[in-house]
């Protein structure tokens, strides 16, 4: 009898666990068209030989603006960007502790944008950037560290909690991706082929203050501490983006930190002439982003400083690493030409417009 | 700590395991450390204002009690030897003595009440008389009410006057006399429990039992239920409807007194249902507080139904006491001289009544909305307590017999006569309420209810879709329920089915629960960076 | 004894107040009725019922009312 009892009480627990994870599966955004860099921080634990020389975090500034695929093929550097939607620096950092469980990459690339940040933003970026880390200490301090105070810490941990109202709108997508995914980047590289030339940029607000907030710089010296723990070289970098505009006050800061620290600051947007950039061709949108080809440009730039800089070996001749590259460069070139086949099609690109009067409105 | 917060259920988690794995003899301390717990999180000062009604109550009690023993031992000692009017005379002296007790204690804790929930109402009223004559208006004092107050001090003062009226020994143990008070399932929304009812389980040793404990798990996820899937999601039609009569008038706010119905239903008696369920956890047994009200066939059987708690302590230390009092019954001689038996008998019924609603009104919130809502209530008490007779010649004459139909007529005249009653607790002030009221005759616009108004009031179709399938649950188990308990019934059914009823209950709960920023935010707009 | 069944009779003309011994558990007193009673009982046997006696078991039967009053005359 009481055996029975147990049996049942198992039963049940086993049902309910797998009901409700099947049902979180399901009411969780896929961000598989439209904001696909919510799916970012998720694909890199798919990825099978997670053993990289240089590990980029930060905002849009990595994920839109650098190519692992040109470093590879220009320099036989692997590499993966870990980057994620409004990334700010507390994110990067428990996300590069996370990174660090898996593999120990020789040199981290930390995009700078985010310092101009000392305060949660918005949860939907919160969502983005933690909900695709595992379950483990480092989630739970990552979401502590980011909630706004109408956020529970629970429903992190239970993303259910936050997701179950989606019942409504639950799409095709959300069936279609119920139990797997497809890989939308490169590595971590969001590529967009399409062109739209920066116009007149407008003219930067003066701030009242230009010093970075105290939380912003917290989290930066606790990822030079990580890195410096670990062995690591780090790279503070402000990509080549020209909005949001880069103060001079808040370049030199990073300068003045970099100089302290002992670490290597690039400013590529002193450098735009000699990557070659044209932002009447190599962003698609005005300024913001680098589009392939502008990434393709800062990247073989980038992967020269980064060669030179810290003798990362060409690794081109590795056999096995030679057939993994394969099959990512393929990949990569299959989805230029889908683009550029789309762009001729259609004037604009599916994955990114799908319903184009709702254009970018969202409720994750 | 609201019933539908992550730290509510956290707490409760916590609380139940130890419960029962500490020793038994332990676990009344160990619900009154708990409930101290509950209370110091709605704010530390709230803890202050229990502790000094506790422990007033709890030595007027003994104090009164110490009165009777002297009492006794006087007349033990003195038996034979004095005369029956010394004896007589004696007794009045102690009764006096504790009377004067028990007013303290009344005035006393009543006083804090007031002073906490009606201070600023009563700052208000000043003020409008101040200013019809120019004067410099009054400010508003920054009282904070504390967190169950209403209900926690009429516990106590029925536990007092049981013992001054000598229907029970006071409890000389002041930690089960604070834990009685301030049991934490039920200081949030009642029920307003007896000593002599809660007591009897309160402070026994409980061993676990999967039985109870099951069926009060079931219940508690019932309530959820109520709660989230209907009251917090229904709540914010009613909401755009109430806080906006400007714009929504005639049809919309016929359709507003139903939608607030339905929520405050949901929302009652769901949150007794979890104080309910959670107190059968641990074992507990408190009394029912509703019996399926919206089932009345008329408004005195309606208020016999809905919040019995509070009706009955309403009568038995309100209304009874203050109809049988010695004015009371002079009163009533000298009207009936004055008047004819016919009248003069109406006197003390209609003075008790009308006071016991005025009561009840300012009870419920301290602004006039209330107040005229009481007093209707009791007005329309009073009238078909009059119509009574002519209701019984008209079926002499007519015979339209107990049939079903006429049996759902009454059941749905009674619930539009409370809900109508009930729009004055949703507008802002009683002249709006009224004008609201009216426009319901004056505008009836039924098109309101098929072009698709209804979907702008801050629920879209889905949102209609689970309410009306949550309505439909409730008033199933509801008709289910009159022939005996649900839970007993579903025991007799097999485990899978009963498991399966139960899983996907708390799956609805889970996932069409009214909770959490995916629900209440707006959607918003992405920018690209 | 006579008087208490003559006023209980005018309440409720309809019913037999000898052998019904479920007034209160049947509701066929409200507390409307139970009040003007306790006016009445004061006014015939000069006794005034506390609110405390106002329990069912003092109300559901004739006869344990009219013993209510004899024992409350008889502590006078």
């Amino acid at each position: 009898m009481k055996k029975k009892k147990i049996i049942s009480i198992v039963i049940v627990i086993l049902v309910i666990t797998s009901i409700a994870v099947l049902l979180q599966k399901l009411l969780m955004p896929k961000y598989m068209t439209q904001i696909v860099e919510g799916a970012l921080i998720k694909e890199y634990y798919y990825e099978k030989l997670k053993d990289h020389d240089v590990m980029f975090i930060g905002d849009c500034e990595v994920y839109e603006n650098f190519s692992p695929i040109t470093l590879w093929e220009e320099y036989g550097i692997t590499s993966y960007i870990r980057g994620g939607a409004q990334q700010l620096v507390w994110h990067s950092y428990y996300l590069l502790e996370d990174t660090l469980k898996y593999e120990k990459p020789d040199v981290v690339v930390f995009s700078v944008l985010a310092m101009m940040y000392n305060e949660p933003q918005r949860e939907a970026y919160n969502r983005m950037n933690i909900d695709g880390l595992p379950l483990s200490l480092t989630k739970i301090n990552a979401a502590r560290a980011s909630m706004l105070p109408e956020e529970d810490l629970i429903t992190y941990v239970f993303p259910l909690l936050r997701y179950h109202s989606r019942w409504s709108e639950l799409s095709s997508e959300d069936y279609r991706y119920w139990l797997r995914r497809d890989q939308i980047s490169h590595n971590g590289y969001l590529m967009r082929v399409d062109v739209k030339p920066a116009g007149r940029l407008p003219t930067p607000r003066l701030l009242d203050d230009y010093r970075f907030g105290e939380t912003a710089y917290k989290y930066l010296d606790k990822i030079t501490e990580l890195c410096k723990k670990n062995g690591i070289e780090l790279v503070l970098i402000k990509a080549p983006s020209l909005y949001p505009h880069w103060y001079e006050e808040w370049d030199q800061q990073m300068v003045d930190y970099a100089e302290k620290n002992g670490l290597l600051y690039i400013n590529m947007l002193d450098d735009i002439d000699k990557i070659g950039l044209d932002f009447e061709m190599d962003t698609y949108d005005a300024g913001l982003h680098l589009n392939l080809s502008g990434a393709e440009k800062a990247s073989r730039y980038f992967g020269n400083i980064l060669k030179s800089r810290f003798n990362i070996p060409d690794k081109r001749n590795d056999e096995k690493l030679k057939a993994i590259w394969q099959e990512k460069a393929d990949y990569y070139y299959k989805m230029e030409q889908e683009q550029y086949r789309e762009l001729e099609e259609y004037g604009y690109l599916l994955k990114f417009n799908m319903k184009r009067n709702e254009e970018n409105k969202i409720k994750p | 700590m609201l019933f539908t917060s992550y730290s509510f259920i956290f707490f409760l988690c916590i609380l139940i395991s130890l419960y029962y794995l500490i020793p038994k003899r332990l676990q009344w301390k160990f619900l009154l450390l708990g409930s101290f717990v509950f209370y110091f999180f709605s704010g530390w000062s709230n803890l202050l204002y229990i502790l000094v009604t506790i422990i007033s109550t709890y030595f007027t009690g003994l104090k009164i009690d110490d009165l009777n023993r002297k009492q006794n031992a006087y007349l033990k000692e003195n038996k034979g030897q004095i005369t029956k009017e010394e004896r007589k005379l004696y007794k009045e002296k102690i009764k006096a003595k504790q009377w004067k007790l028990l007013l303290i204690c009344l005035i006393f804790n009543l006083g804090i009440l007031a002073v906490v929930k009606y201070t600023n109402f009563a700052i208000a009223n000043i003020n409008s008389v101040l200013s019809m004559f120019r004067m410099t208006e009054l400010s508003f004092v920054n009282l904070i009410l504390p967190m169950g107050i209403s209900f926690y001090t009429f516990k106590t003062m029925g536990y007092i006057i049981d013992v001054y009226r000598g229907k029970y020994e006071p409890e000389r143990n002041i930690g089960k006399l604070a834990l009685f008070v301030s049991f934490f399932p039920q200081l949030i929304q009642g029920p307003i429990s007896r000593y002599d009812d809660l007591s009897k389980s309160l402070y026994q040793e409980h061993s676990f039992d999967s039985q109870t404990f099951s069926y009060g798990f079931q219940r508690v996820l019932w309530g959820y239920f109520k709660k989230l899937v209907v009251a917090d999601r229904i709540v914010a039609a009613v909401l755009t409807i109430t806080r906006n009569p400007d714009i929504y008038d005639g049809v919309y706010v016929f359709v507003g007194m139903v939608f607030y119905a339905i929520q405050l239903y949901a929302d009652f008696t769901g949150g007794i249902d979890i104080t309910i369920g959670v107190a059968q956890m641990l074992g507990i047994e408190v009394k029912e507080n509703f019996i399926r009200p919206y089932f009345s066939k008329s408004i005195v059987e309606y208020w016999r139904r809905w919040h019995i708690t509070m009706g009955t302590w309403f009568r038995d230390y309100i209304f009874y006491p203050l109809s049988v009092c010695k004015p009371m019954l002079n009163l009533s001689k000298a009207s009936r001289n004055r008047f004819g038996d016919k009248i003069g008998k109406r006197v003390p019924v209609y003075l008790a009544t009308m006071m016991v609603w005025f009561t009840t009104g300012i009870w419920h919130g301290s602004s006039w909305n209330f107040i005229v809502w009481g007093l209707l209530n009791g007005v329309v008490i009073l009238i078909s307590q009059e119509l009574e007779p002519l209701y019984a010649k008209f079926h002499q004459k007519v015979k339209i017999g107990d049939t079903f139909g006429f049996r759902l007529f009454r059941v749905i005249r009674t619930f539009l006569l409370m809900s109508s009653l009930r729009i004055l607790d949703c507008y802002r002030d009683v002249g709006i309420s009224f004008k609201m009221f009216f426009t319901m005759f004056t505008k009836p616009d039924i098109r309101v209810l098929f072009d698709g108004s209804l979907l702008k009031l801050g629920l879209d179709a889905s949102d209609y879709v689970v309410l009306i399938i949550g309505v439909i649950v409730l008033l199933t188990f509801s008709l289910i329920q009159r022939k005996g308990s649900v839970r007993e019934m579903l025991s007799y059914n097999s485990a899978v089915l009963r498991y399966s009823i139960y899983i996907i209950l708390f799956f609805s709960v889970l996932i069409f629960g009214a909770y959490g920023i995916g629900f209440d935010s707006n959607q918003f707009i992405y920018n690209q960076f | 004894m006579e008087a208490l069944l003559k006023i209980l009779e005018e309440l409720h003309p309809e019913i037999d107040f000898d052998s019904h011994e479920h007034l209160i558990d049947e509701k066929v007193l409200d507390s409307f009725d139970i009040i003007t009673l306790i006016a009445e009982i004061n006014d015939e046997y000069d006794v005034a019922i506390p609110a405390h006696e106002i329990i069912p078991e003092n109300f559901n039967s004739a006869k344990a009312l009219y013993s209510l009053i004899e024992r409350l005359q008889d502590e006078d």
